[in-house]
């Protein structure tokens, strides 16, 4: 039998396990693969795959923003309209509706400094509903999610052990 | 000095390693070489066991603990014992936390061999057993298992290996090197047979139990009523916890004989390292979410080296426990030692010659899959290429 969460759980962690690996991994034929798959796209449940890179290690000079938004819940449509109008900026990785002191939080990637000030200032501060925003730079990423970003762990076991 | 003649007659018996030349040869490369020769978990102790030991150092838990254990960390195993295998033990009078699963075996065979009584051994097997009966000065007597067989003991093999000297039968499944495992069915034969003999004791070696991927998870032969006051389990953290350098096994069995083991122990040990027992409770009590997730990983790379070395060849015999393939290399025309040690110099993958866990093992390679699956899949692509090569030299002999 197929468990679907152990397929999302090691496709979740590693996207380039082929049908075929994972078959052998999980012990079922490559069609039930294949047709779990079909119905995880199908379902909107699986949405893409992605690599995870530590741009600190290239030359890359660009910095990650967290955002928070405070707002003012609009009449019929709540904060969902907001969150729309600024999800659609491509810089926006993540757009999160949160409970606690604010309502969004915004992940900005792949900006400078000054595009973050720029985008704060012309395209977040301005719209109607919104009431303040507060902005936190990453220094350093040690973890991002699941994968930790130090050096590579070493096996550090003897050649041999009966 | 004549060492030769002032070492004791029992350490002299113990034979040297049947693989003494590849474990050499290992050594030097390693850093060079793919390594599915590794008894041990690759994965690094789950950080909240490792925290909890962190935090006993930092409150200046540094000193000895009761001879048996800290009773928190006995009461942890029979809890777990119970929650796990349906096994209930007195964690005062039934537990004692030991120095690894190795001391714990020691123990449980200097405690009831005299010199002259026979242990029978179950073959292919961990390496210490026969050793540590030389040393208690018992004869052991080896039952080798077959593939056929699904190396499992059968009835009739134990049966016809007892005699009125029989003291102790050492059972281990999950075995290592096999992968073999024994369920409640296969047991209950065996059980039939021991009802017969009173008075032989038995010692069920179940480090690996935890690692068993059948539907139905392991079953004990200590859970059969009738075995109960003549077994004691050998278990410990090492394997299904990944705290193999932490040294912490544990026995449990019946009150007297227990005691017994407690009283070599509080003389040759005094008592397991209190660090890591520490660590030990939190492990029995908190982390089995980390286990299952340790167990599916090993599952699923199981199935994956099963796979590997069917598609280079080798016939390979399901195992369902520990983290062990068993190819067989039959017919190559090549024996496991000249075979392991061409892998490793010729495709530098390291995997062990079956023969060092007994004659019943000469024919079949230990590959070990606690290895990343990267280095699995690497390896089993190097192995087909191996055998696809020893294939086509066998053709061009004479």
């Amino acid at each position: 039998m197929l468990d679907r969460y152990e397929l999302l759980r090691l496709i979740e962690h590693n996207a380039r396990l082929t049908q075929p690996e994972l078959a052998v991994m999980l012990g079922v034929s490559e069609e039930e693969i294949a047709a779990e798959f079909a119905r995880l796209h199908d379902e909107n449940i699986i949405l893409g795959y992605t690599t995870v890179v530590n741009w600190d290690r290239t030359k890359r000079e660009a910095v990650t923003a967290l955002i928070e938004v405070r707002l003012n819940p609009q009449r019929d449509q709540g904060f969902d309209r907001i969150a729309r109008h600024l999800y659609q900026f491509p810089q926006v990785s993540s757009c999160y509706l949160m409970s606690g002191g604010f309502d969004l939080m915004l992940i900005i990637e792949d900006s400078t400094l000054r595009e973050v000030a720029s985008f704060i200032s012309n395209k977040v501060a301005p719209i109607d509903g919104v009431v303040s925003t507060a902005t936190h730079f990453i220094l350093k990423k040690y973890k991002s999610n699941g994968v930790i970003f130090d050096d590579k762990p070493t096996d550090r076991r003897e050649a041999v052990i009966l | 000095m004549n060492y030769e003649k002032l070492l004791s007659d029992q350490v002299k018996a113990i034979e040297p390693s049947a693989i003494r030349r590849f474990f050499d040869l290992a050594n030097e490369m390693k850093g060079e070489v793919i390594s599915l020769s590794i008894g041990e978990p690759d994965f690094v102790t789950p950080w909240r066991i490792r925290e909890a030991g962190i935090y006993s150092l930092e409150q200046g838990y540094t000193h000895y603990s009761p001879n048996p254990g800290f009773i928190e960390l006995r009461e942890a195993i029979a809890g777990y014992m119970n929650r796990r295998f349906g096994l209930r033990y007195e964690a005062k009078t039934e537990v004692v936390v030991t120095v690894g699963g190795s001391e714990a075996i020691d123990l449980a065979v200097r405690s009831i061999v005299n010199p002259g009584d026979e242990v029978i051994i179950v073959q292919p097997c961990f390496v210490a057993y026969k050793a540590i009966v030389t040393m208690a000065r018992g004869i052991p007597v080896v039952v080798p298992t077959y593939e056929r067989d699904g190396f499992k003991l059968l009835p009739e093999a134990l049966l016809s290996a007892i005699t009125d000297k029989t003291k102790l039968v050492m059972l281990g499944y999950p075995n290592n090197p096999t992968g073999a495992t024994m369920s409640r069915e296969d047991l209950a034969p065996i059980v039939e047979v021991l009802e017969r003999y009173p008075d032989i004791l038995v010692l069920s070696d179940e480090l690996y139990g935890e690692l068993t991927y059948t539907e139905t998870p392991h079953t004990s032969i200590a859970s059969f009523p009738s075995m109960r006051e003549r077994t004691v389990v050998i278990n410990g953290f090492s394997k299904a916890y990944a705290m193999t350098g932490w040294r912490i096994g544990y026995i449990t069995g019946p009150e007297e004989w227990v005691r017994a083991m407690n009283k070599i122990h509080q003389y040759c040990i005094m008592s397991s390292p209190t660090t890591a027992q520490h660590a030990a409770i939190e492990a029995a009590n908190n982390a089995d979410k980390e286990v299952s997730e340790m167990r599916a990983e090993y599952n699923r790379r199981r199935r994956v080296i099963v796979n590997g070395c069917r598609e280079a060849g080798l016939s390979c015999f399901e195992p369902t426990g520990a983290f062990y393939a068993f190819p067989s290399i039959r017919g190559l025309g090549i024996d496991s030692d000249t075979f392991c040690e061409r892998f490793l110099r010729e495709k530098k993958v390291a995997i062990v010659p079956g023969k060092a866990f007994g004659e019943s093992g000469q024919d079949y390679v230990r590959i070990s899959y606690a290895a990343a699956l990267e280095d699995i899949r690497t390896a089993m692509v190097r192995l087909k290429e191996y055998v696809d090569q020893l294939k086509s030299e066998g053709t061009q002999r004479p």
